[in-house]
């Protein structure tokens, strides 16, 4: 089920105007700015369908930049994100996609500063919830009805249990996992649902395990 | 987990407990928490709305100036004179419209389930409170009853614009504001699921068409519509009426129909409404002054 709690349907509060296009924006760019890890200097925003016919009304533009900026949906100083994110250095293009979406209310983000990059394609199905779609080309489905952690890691014998075995160690469920592969060999990525949240020092150690790459941790 | 109305309110029959007490336990037991956790955060929400209605009862105005207002007019004309459809349908046509007033000056507000349709759980919550004198734990329970509805709407169905058209938003949160009407009035789980029903066979098929892309026209007047048809479907299902449709295949068939509109109609601000002719000069009017 798409929707699990009653305070996906009872809230989230907000800022006005659209549940959807602004406080599910929002969610998105923030969600792009906890896997980046810290603040982008840039980004470019790709905006479908729905999303791109009425980003201007519905303050999708200023949502999705006060998400990356760590922005919650009931921020007040959501409005004012455009301006903020320009004074802190942070420029946004938002482009006008015309090609086709599965989702009426997709946005494409590319976000990086000086040394790293992330591609991320969130939709926002409603309510305010969001799903991330795809990431650094890798698609994937997160509910975030849980916390999760995401593992860019070397497609090798090894790395998936060097991840498991520490997280048994700490008694950490999990609840569902992913595993997906560009090529035999090549970059691959871990999505694992846990049944808590991770502490900092965990993570710590799952980056330092054996064949991993990079650690992102969505909070639930 | 209940799947379907059916089921909610079977879960509900069987143990002889509320629809909002349903929804209760399934919250404590999916999140893991405690009665008073989740109490205490539906308590947030509830505080929220009546925030909202209060700023829109002072006055509120869009940065389009498009919408505001309205709400004020209303209870201005229920002081000075008697409204044909009564105070009490006023009042909830009022405190909803104000509520997406706020929504639409990008004030702060609690979708339910989205923002463009959040003027109808809480206008008719803080309307029908005038006469029915809840507890503050009733007024809380009535948004567990309406999420509840909305649980299942939004899982089998859809409750935004984009995906299902106006009928999804307003005709969704209309019935889950009448639903909890029913609750709120003593009335059974089964006359919940029939005033909701009975909401949203009467909003099957709205379109979804705001005018330059903007949440403000026509929604903020579509809360009204929303609201009235709540309580009115509340009172007939508490006579007694009956949905010869049950609630689920009503659901259903809002889901089929969002389906099949175009999509000019969802949310797209192409069609419709907007594409009148003093909906295409508002919008050029709007965005020639670069909001």
């Amino acid at each position: 089920m798409k929707y699990n709690s009653v305070f996906d349907i009872i809230g989230p509060v907000m800022i006005g105007p659209s549940s959807s296009h602004t406080a599910g924006a929002a969610r998105i760019g923030k969600a792009a700015r906890n896997l980046f890890g810290k603040e982008p200097q840039w980004a470019r925003i790709h905006l479908y369908e729905s999303f791109a016919k009425t980003y201007k009304g519905h303050g999708t533009d200023f949502a999705l930049a006060g998400g990356l900026l760590g922005f919650e949906t009931d921020d007040t100083r959501m409005s004012q994100a455009l301006e903020l994110a320009e004074k802190k250095g942070l420029e946004i293009e938002f482009i006008e996609d015309s090609a086709k979406a599965d989702h009426p209310n997709t946005a494409r983000l590319i976000i990086g500063d000086g040394s790293d990059q992330l591609e991320l394609v969130g939709i926002s199905i409603g309510g305010g919830k969001v799903e991330i779609t795809e990431l650094n080309g890798f698609e994937l489905r997160l509910s975030g009805n849980h916390p999760a952690i995401l593992i860019m890691h070397n497609d090798r014998f090894g790395a998936i249990a060097s991840v498991t075995e520490i997280l048994a160690k700490y008694e950490i469920n999990i609840g569902h996992m992913e595993v997906n592969r560009k090529d035999v060999g090549k970059e691959a990525l871990m999505v694992i649902e846990v049944d808590q949240n991770v502490k900092d020092s965990i993570l710590k150690e799952l980056e330092n395990a054996s064949h991993i790459i990079q650690i992102a941790k969505i909070a639930n | 987990m209940f799947r379907t109305a059916a089921e909610l309110v079977e879960m509900a029959e069987k143990d002889n407990i509320a629809i909002s007490e349903v929804m209760i336990r399934q919250e404590m037991e999916v999140k893991d928490k405690t009665r008073e956790e989740i109490f205490a955060e539906m308590e947030k929400n509830l505080q929220v709305m009546e925030n909202a209605i209060e700023e829109a009862l002072e006055g509120v105005e869009s940065v389009t100036g498009l919408t505001g207002g309205d709400a004020v007019l209303i209870q201005n004309y229920m002081r000075e004179k008697t409204p044909l459809s009564g105070n009490l349908l006023m009042d909830a046509v009022s405190k909803a419209m104000g509520t997406n007033e706020v929504n639409a000056a990008m004030g702060t507000i609690c979708a339910t389930p989205t923002a463009g349709s959040a003027g109808c759980v809480p206008g008719t919550l803080f309307a029908v409170k005038n006469q029915l004198n809840p507890t503050r734990e009733q007024m809380i329970r009535y948004l567990f009853t309406a999420g509840a509805f909305g649980f299942v709407t939004a899982n089998n169905a859809f409750i935004s614009g984009a995906a299902g058209g106006c009928q999804a938003e307003v005709g969704s949160a209309g019935a889950m504001a009448s639903a909890a009407i029913v609750e709120m009035a003593g009335g059974t789980p089964q006359q919940s699921a029939d005033a909701f029903a009975i909401t949203l066979k009467n909003m099957l098929g709205l379109v979804c068409d705001p005018v330059a892309g903007l949440v403000e026209v026509p929604c903020v007047k579509r809360n009204a519509a929303g609201s009235s048809l709540a309580i009115v479907s509340a009172d007939m299902a508490l006579a007694g009426v009956k949905s010869r449709i049950p609630c689920d295949e009503v659901i259903g068939a809002m889901y089929r129909i969002g389906k099949q509109m175009p999509t000019s109609l969802r949310e797209t601000g192409e069609g419709g409404l907007a594409d009148t002719p003093t909906g295409r000069l508002l919008k050029e009017k709007i965005f020639g002054m670069s909001v």
